[in-house]
């Protein structure tokens, strides 16, 4: 029984397929890399109809089995970008429809949650996800992840990347603009003064960006200081916030997911936290940090054993679409 | 000095930011050490710089509490470099545990007092940032003493009067839904006599649309 997965939420287009006992068969990814510049939705949105074939096909391949042995299509029906989920729904759909399976439209952030879990063995983590798009401390609790703490404004992967393209940092033999930053980090030696914004259990990123950008165009400091600065004060701020929720809700297990997480002092400092509260500290591997089609093919078979199954006629992408909304029925009784 | 002596002071609660100890002697009085802790995951020269702003900043909001007629600890002691302030111990009841046992009066005439001090609190443009009932003392004598301003902050905001009165209907009804309507609307009875009608009336326009915010859609609707 095989479940295949669509991810589209921004830039990354993938493509996995998942067995129902967990394994990954498949998991392909293509990028729309820009020209310069952030992600235009449109843009991006076409790059993803143009690879759909391609990816799809490659991803059957991979796995080394038949379309007619999916039992269910799964895909990133939100939060993201609207252009790039229409695609993305639109080949599910089409896929589904054709070949009689059900759909299954997943939430790209609890995706997230659900495929780190799974590689890393982690049962009820207090999770942080971390990407361009969101930042969430969230557990598990009462039926559904409830977000315990979440960015005000911008993401922080968005904030790293937006400084970097400020900064005229470009991609580098298949390096994402935040693995770059954290390599200039690396080479830091003084740690400057920037805003750090803590609300209670929420952090907001915007205040620190502008000051960042700023202190950057005076050209008084080195760019390896200001990453380096940029980073512990943006990655202080997440620890935080998770050692709040984890002292709250008293979890044994703290999980560190999304394209974000690759990245090691971040890693290092969360496992401050964990190990300080008697905590297992858990990180998802690199191939299922980014946004990935494997994770939602999981999810989906999750959901599909729960029979959350999608009619395509409600089957709307919904860019707002928040991770406590979605009842996690496979984590069962309440 | 805020280490007082080498006896062991007992640990009341472990925060995420700070350790609250008891010291049954501290200079003949029982005293509550509250010492934000280093943090190891931090670069030692920002850790530093948390810590003792947010110290000083506690301290500032204790102290304009009082100006404004709110009672607040008496604070003994500021240790800076420890990063610890050593504060009267408050002899009471938690209002979490209090409530329980009062009589329907008495339980409303407590409520609306706290909202007169919360509406004082507000009309300084202090926002407590963490109103929940555990943060509440009601005193032997019955007094009303507020503490924890760990998380407050000065602000002339709607928004964070509203937060700020969100978590307080929060908090009743998570520990005492039985009397949430009553407790809650008692606050903002004496609230209102505080900071006028027109005031809590834009306040309370605002908790509800806090509450409308998707983040408590959910569990509006699984009431």
């Amino acid at each position: 029984m095989y479940c295949l997965g669509i991810e589209s939420t921004a830039d990354g287009f993938g493509i996995g397929i998942a067995t129902f006992e967990g394994e990954i068969l498949a998991n392909v990814v293509s990028e729309y890399v820009p020209e310069r510049g952030g992600i235009h939705p449109r843009e991006a949105a076409q790059h993803h109809s143009k690879v759909v074939g391609s990816v799809l096909k490659e991803a059957f391949e991979r796995a080394r089995i038949r379309p007619k042995d999916l039992k269910a299509v799964a895909f990133s029906q939100g939060p993201g970008l609207g252009p790039c989920l229409r695609t993305g729904a639109t080949a599910a759909r089409a896929l589904a429809v054709y070949l009689g399976v059900p759909l299954i439209g997943v939430n790209h952030c609890v995706a997230h949650i659900e495929i780190a879990k799974l590689v890393t063995k982690s049962q009820d983590p207090v999770t942080l996800y971390v990407s361009g798009g969101n930042t969430i401390v969230a557990a598990y609790e009462a039926g559904r992840y409830r977000a315990f703490g979440e960015t005000l404004d911008i993401a922080v992967g968005n904030c790293l990347d937006s400084f970097a393209i400020e900064a005229g940092l470009r991609r580098q033999g298949g390096l994402p603009l935040g693995a770059i930053v954290e390599r200039l980090a690396e080479k830091g030696e003084t740690l400057i003064e920037l805003p750090y914004s803590v609300k209670g259990m929420d952090v907001s990123f915007s205040g620190l960006l502008t000051a960042v950008v700023q202190l950057l165009r005076s050209s008084h400091y080195r760019l390896e200081d200001l990453c380096y600065s940029l980073q512990e004060t943006a990655f202080s701020m997440l620890a935080e916030v998770t050692e709040r929720a984890l002292a709250h809700t008293e979890k044994p297990e703290v999980l560190l997911t999304g394209g974000v997480a690759a990245n090691k002092r971040l890693q290092s400092m969360l496992k401050a936290v964990a190990d300080e509260h008697g905590a297992k500290f858990c990180v998802v591997p690199k191939q299922y940090a980014m946004d990935n089609g494997a994770m939602i093919a999981w999810t989906g078979v999750l959901a599909y054993e729960c029979g959350m199954i999608t009619p395509v006629e409600k089957s709307f992408v919904k860019p707002k679409w928040r991770l406590d909304e979605v009842d996690v029925r496979w984590l069962g009784v309440r | 000095m805020a280490r007082s002596s080498l006896k062991a002071l007992s640990l009341i609660k472990k925060g995420a930011e700070a350790d609250l100890l008891l010291d049954d002697d501290w200079h003949g009085r029982k005293a509550v050490l509250k010492k934000r802790v280093p943090k190891g995951y931090r670069a030692p020269q920002l850790d530093e710089k948390i810590r003792a702003h947010r110290t000083a900043h506690e301290l500032k909001l204790l102290h304009r509490a009082k100006e404004l007629g709110v009672p607040t600890p008496a604070i003994f002691l500021i240790d800076v470099g420890e990063t610890t302030i050593v504060m009267e111990f408050v002899e009471g009841k938690p209002v979490k545990q209090a409530l329980e046992g009062l009589s329907q009066e008495e339980r409303v005439r407590l409520c609306r007092r706290i909202g007169e001090l919360i509406g004082r609190l507000h009309e300084g443009d202090l926002i407590h940032g963490d109103l929940t009932t555990s943060n509440i003392i009601l005193t032997s004598n019955g007094g009303i003493v507020f503490v924890d301003f760990g998380l407050g902050e000065f602000s002339k905001e709607l928004e964070a009067r509203g937060v700020d009165l969100h978590l307080m209907k929060r908090a009743l009804q998570s520990t005492h839904y039985q009397f949430v309507e009553e407790c809650f609307n008692a606050i903002i009875d004496g609230y209102k006599e505080v900071v006028g009608d027109d005031v809590a009336k834009e306040v309370l326009k605002k908790v509800n649309e806090i509450e409308r915010r998707g983040r408590y859609v959910s569990e509006r609707v699984r009431k």
